[in-house]
């Protein structure tokens, strides 16, 4: 306990918890729904894109976040055009996404003068990333996820467990649809820079099916979902300090984990 | 006036027509079944009369005020849902959603009403349970009970009984009928069961990519193609018997006599 008391004296730790926590909330919340819809690979494809807009960003001396944030909001729109129409499937749209925006991004880095490595961080994750007005970007957009995810819960429950019978209905599906990809690239591209691109999607997907295993109503496996996603990110951050792991791949770990003792949990109440 | 009106409908996919020239009325009180073979366009009409699909050509006219959102839906499960982790009430409870508009929350009068349809299909005993833990007959009647909670009007069913045991699929027959009777729901039923569809239903729509028949059941069974495709030429008096003692159909039970009489032709 006074470790973590320590470790909270670090202002640059403050930080990536502030934000840690706070990302890891919004992403376990959209997670539960994008698992159940089967888009689970929407956050890795979008961390891809990211890392290729923060990539450009750097070359040009432009604002990280301020660069990805929209390219991201696209790219998302993108992806579910297409799996709509489906000409192309929805999981190699993403798969073309995931590869082709790596492909970029790793281009610029490399024909930009002067490698830097704050790009190679974006790929792993730092824990060092996270400076004073990304705090404020970061608490201020989280906080806009959670509460347009409060908002509207119960019509993100319905276009989860039944589109068709929704938009027959008359709601708007398209749109919260919409909604749930926006979301979804807002918190991505906040997280991965803690996280790393290749890990972020870890952050949407394994709270939401670790809370699955033990929950039955939507409700509760929402909250849950949620619970564990920050209790994960505070403890795998307190591993990563403690044994100076790299922080992403501890919070994946810890997660990993919690989803084994969710799976014992089910498979004893089964017998 | 119909409460639907379906004027030189046709559907298409990718420029290919998969039904067309269709012209049928839907009147209040109706059980309207469409049937047909696989692929003969009956799912693709569906989803054109919920409005899931825009029509090709022609048009749907809805009228006896009826709002295109009123519209109940049955849908056919996909495996994703097989498995949800949602509770049988909160499933109810989001029929009502449609009448909220943008505003996000339920009501008093929402939960209310998702408590009486529950109780109406005898499943209010299960409003904790989690669906994916349900048998097949229950989650008909989760979908059921939440269909009659976004419209009291209309409900089309589609494929209601597929994947279902003999036993079920009687009683969600009955379950149906007693909506369509009791309720005043006008039903739309897509089905590949003949035998159910005559058995229950007072109209018949008969697909193959284009329009085949459209009448009362028992106009149906008085034409060739309606002999012909029940392979059951007495169902005619049968089935009317059967509509005003809502007993059984002795025909319903030598379902397997009746496949193999088919699959001759």
């Amino acid at each position: 306990m006074t470790e973590f008391v320590q470790m909270l004296q670090f202002p640059f730790l403050q930080r990536a918890l502030i934000v840690g926590i706070l990302v890891s909330l919004c992403a376990a919340l959209l997670g539960v729904s994008l698992v159940l819809k089967r888009f689970s690979m929407i956050g890795d494809g979008l961390a891809h894109v990211g890392f290729a807009s923060l990539a450009v960003a750097y070359a040009f001396n432009a604002a990280p976040l301020m660069v990805s944030i929209p390219v991201c909001l696209v790219a998302a729109f993108f992806v579910l055009r297409v799996t709509e129409n489906s000409k192309i499937k929805g999981d190699a749209a993403t798969a073309l996404l995931m590869s082709g925006s790596l492909a970029i991004g790793v281009m610029v880095i490399s024909l930009t003068q002067g490698m830097n490595t704050d790009v190679c961080n974006y790929m792993f994750g730092s824990i060092l990333a996270m400076s004073t007005s990304d705090v404020i970007l970061s608490v201020v957009l989280s906080t806009i996820v959670v509460i347009l995810f409060v908002f509207f819960y119960n019509k993100i429950f319905a276009i989860t467990f039944d589109e068709d019978f929704s938009r027959a209905t008359g709601i708007h599906t398209n749109w919260y649809n919409m909604l749930l990809a926006a979301l979804t690239s807002v918190t991505v591209v906040l997280g991965m820079r803690m996280m790393g691109a290749l890990l972020i999607s870890s952050l949407v997907v394994m709270p939401a099916i670790s809370a699955m295993r033990v929950c039955h109503r939507f409700l509760t496996v929402v909250i849950t979902s949620a619970v564990i996603s920050v209790l994960c990110f505070v403890v795998g951050i307190y591993i990563s300090y403690t044994f100076s792991t790299p922080t992403g791949a501890s919070i994946v770990i810890t997660n990993l984990l919690v989803f084994g003792v969710c799976s014992l949990v089910r498979s004893g109440r089964s017998h | 006036m119909a409460l639907m009106t379906c004027r030189n409908l046709s559907f298409a996919y990718d420029g290919k027509y998969v039904v067309e020239n269709l012209n049928f009325e839907l009147h209040k009180g109706d059980y309207l079944c469409i049937v047909g073979e696989n692929g003969a366009g009956k799912s693709t009409l569906a989803k054109g009369l919920l409005r899931l699909k825009a029509p090709y050509s022609g048009e749907i006219i809805l009228g006896d005020g009826l709002k295109p959102n009123e519209v109940g839906y049955l849908p056919q499960q996909t495996p994703a849902q097989r498995d949800f982790p949602g509770s049988v009430y909160e499933i109810v409870l989001s029929g009502r959603l449609n009448r909220h508009g943008l505003y996000p929350f339920y009501s008093k009068v929402d939960k209310e009403v998702a408590h009486s349809n529950m109780e109406a299909l005898g499943i209010s005993h299960l409003a904790k349970a989690c669906y994916g833990n349900l048998s097949g007959g229950q989650q008909q009647r989760v979908l059921l009970a939440r269909a009659l909670c976004a419209t009291d009007k209309v409900i089309l069913l589609d494929e209601p009984v597929t994947g279902l045991d003999p036993l079920m699929t009687q009683d969600m027959y009955q379950l149906i009928y007693r909506l369509n009777s009791e309720m005043g729901i006008t039903i739309i039923m897509i089905s590949h069961d003949i035998h159910g569809a005559i058995t229950y239903g007072s109209r018949i729509l008969h697909l193959d990519n284009r329009q085949l028949f459209f009448g009362t059941t028992d106009e149906y069974m008085a034409t060739d193609l309606g002999k012909k495709f029940t392979g059951c030429p007495v169902c005619e008096d049968i089935s009317e018997d059967h509509r005003s003692h809502g007993g059984h159909h002795p025909h319903v039970a030598e379902e397997s006599s009746m496949k193999a009489g088919r699959e001759e032709r």
